[in-house]
């Protein structure tokens, strides 16, 4: 495995993707990505909507098969082989898009999901006292734990965000996944959120790879890029070098399916 | 590029048309079947009205007023219809729930398993509640017991097929984020799809435990006591006074049994807003 280069660091790769094609519906969506991601920094995966972002998220947290292609993990193997991927889902935490939280449970009960995989399905125990105090924490870590009683579906958008946030790291985990992890919180919190995200990140040396919407806060938060366009991996380096010129390319190539994308997403 | 675009528009309108073509030819279809079901029922015969309205108002008649002599040998049978309602209710649902998660096709993809359950459900709820009364009766002997039976298999029957299409329905974001943290199978049915499903859940089995006291009466009339059993008896020996009070009674809890049901439906569902 070759070494990373950001600035004039070398870093050791935690994910590296070799040659990744995924078709759906008969439409190749990623096409031969070869790319990856080093220990103890936060990657963003920008690029326009429909380009594949999403479908590279699930290809790392196994919800999607690519049809092609190899995705490795540093000490592991690759994440076709038996028991990887289980043992790669136990220090994964993934925080979604939509939230992905049960709306009429209380906020705490959902940062409490995120410990379902050490509990038995057919328990009819109470959560132990120990998880309720991480989740509480984990809750407190994103300014939540006031609303902790409050069913989730009374919170408001960025609310519900901070709990899918608060979800993922009381799993105390080594790698973070994100599809547009703040996505709907305003940019103050976003900005507040990814700060708090970073110093966890250099902290305990976790691994973070984010799908980020807004250019400008992958700019900050990052210290790698990687631009996705036309299915295929088109600009991949420092975030510092991520300039107007990259952005114009990636974001005005023709999307795969026909249609042309107008104007840059950047908000 | 406006040729083509026109070219564009022509041709969703020309499928706007062949939808509406579409719709009212279904429309009629379905009427005429629905028509010709009445006439072949002979709910157009005519003829057949003419003696109805003076023989019900005769029953009617006979039936006045209510005798409520005997109330103080209906306690029993009221109990036992009440018991057999809520653990008939309670049995068949408890069967119905691994059985319609077996049969959620968003649960278990393989049709190897999926065809079989959904094809006993089908079975348990296309042979109505009073021939399971009957076979039961059979099987087990006469007295609530037999009811019991009936009530639960026609129940798993009918839950299992609505728990599954209710299971279908569940927003797959929450498993997701659970399968992505290596959770099993078994573990998004228990954490995420049980707690989205549960008040729909307690919703219709409530409302199965309604229709199961009424159903529970009518098991009466073939040998699973009760009520029921009651009622046709008193019908039996020509006692229309007694029948019509033990009818009045029937009526009473089943009012009762709907505020109960309506209260606990309110708490699941009430605070769903927002």
């Amino acid at each position: 495995m070759n070494a990373l280069t950001i600035g004039s660091q070398a870093w050791r790769p935690a994910l590296t993707i070799v040659g990744l094609s995924v078709m759906r519906g008969g439409r190749p969506i990623l096409n031969e990505i070869s790319t990856a991601f080093a220990e103890g920094t936060i990657t963003a995966v920008v690029g326009p909507s429909g380009v594949g972002k999403t479908t590279l998220m699930n290809v790392l947290n196994g919800l999607v098969a690519p049809q092609a292609g190899r995705v490795a993990v540093a000490g592991l193997g690759g994440l076709g082989e038996p028991g990887v991927l289980r043992e790669m889902r136990r220090r994964t935490a993934m925080v979604f898009q939509d939230h992905a939280l049960i709306g009429r449970l209380p906020a705490i009960d959902n940062v409490l999901l995120g410990l379902a995989d050490t509990r038995h399905p057919l328990s009819l125990l109470p959560w132990p006292r120990a998880a309720r105090e991480r989740a509480a924490l984990a809750l407190a870590d994103v300014g939540l734990l006031s609303r902790a009683t409050a069913r989730t579906d009374t919170l408001s958008g960025g609310e519900r965000q901070r709990v899918g946030i608060a979800r993922a790291l009381v799993r105390a985990p080594r790698l973070i996944l994100g599809d547009e992890p703040f996505a709907s919180v305003d940019p103050v919190l976003a900005r507040r959120l990814g700060g708090e995200l970073r110093r966890l990140v250099v902290r305990d040396g976790l691994t973070a790879v984010l799908v980020l919407h807004q250019l400008q806060l992958a700019r900050v938060l990052a210290d790698r890029i990687v631009g996705l366009s036309g299915g295929r991996v088109a600009f991949d380096g420092p975030a510092g070098a991520f300039d107007a010129e990259a952005e114009a390319a990636i974001f005005s190539a023709p999307a795969p399916n026909g249609d042309r994308v107008l104007s840059p997403d950047n908000s | 590029m406006s040729a083509s675009l026109s070219l564009n528009v022509a041709a969703i309108l020309e499928d706007g048309r062949r939808r509406t073509r579409r719709t009212l030819l279904g429309t009629a279809m379905g009427v005429a079947v629905i028509l010709s079901a009445f006439i072949y029922a002979g709910a157009f015969d005519l003829g057949r009205y003419v003696d109805a309205v003076p023989t019900i108002w005769r029953l009617a008649c006979d039936a006045m007023p209510p005798d409520f002599s005997r109330w103080h040998a209906w306690g029993r049978p009221l109990l036992e219809t009440l018991s057999m309602s809520v653990a008939g209710t309670v049995a068949g649902a408890l069967v119905a729930l691994p059985l319609a998660a077996l049969a959620a096709r968003n649960f278990v993809h393989t049709p190897f398993i999926g065809e079989p359950v959904r094809l006993f459900l089908n079975v348990l709820r296309s042979i109505p509640g009073l021939i399971w009364g009957v076979i039961f009766v059979a099987a087990v002997g006469f007295g609530p017991l037999p009811g019991i039976l009936a009530l639960a298999t026609h129940t798993t029957g009918m839950l299992g097929k609505f728990f599954a299409e209710t299971i279908e329905h569940v927003e797959t974001g929450p498993g997701d984020a659970l399968r992505a943290h290596g959770v099993s199978r078994l573990g998004v049915l228990r954490f995420s799809i049980l707690p989205q499903v549960l008040p729909r859940l307690v919703d219709v089995s409530v409302y199965r435990w309604e229709h199961n006291l009424r159903a529970a009466t009518t098991l009466g009339a073939v040998g699973a006591g009760g009520l029921g059993l009651e009622i046709v008896t008193a019908f039996h020996l020509f006692e229309y006074r007694e029948a019509s009070a033990l009818i009045l009674v029937l009526l009473a809890l089943v009012t009762l049994i709907n505020v109960v049901g309506a209260t606990v439906r309110r708490r699941f569902l009430g605070s769903v807003a927002g």
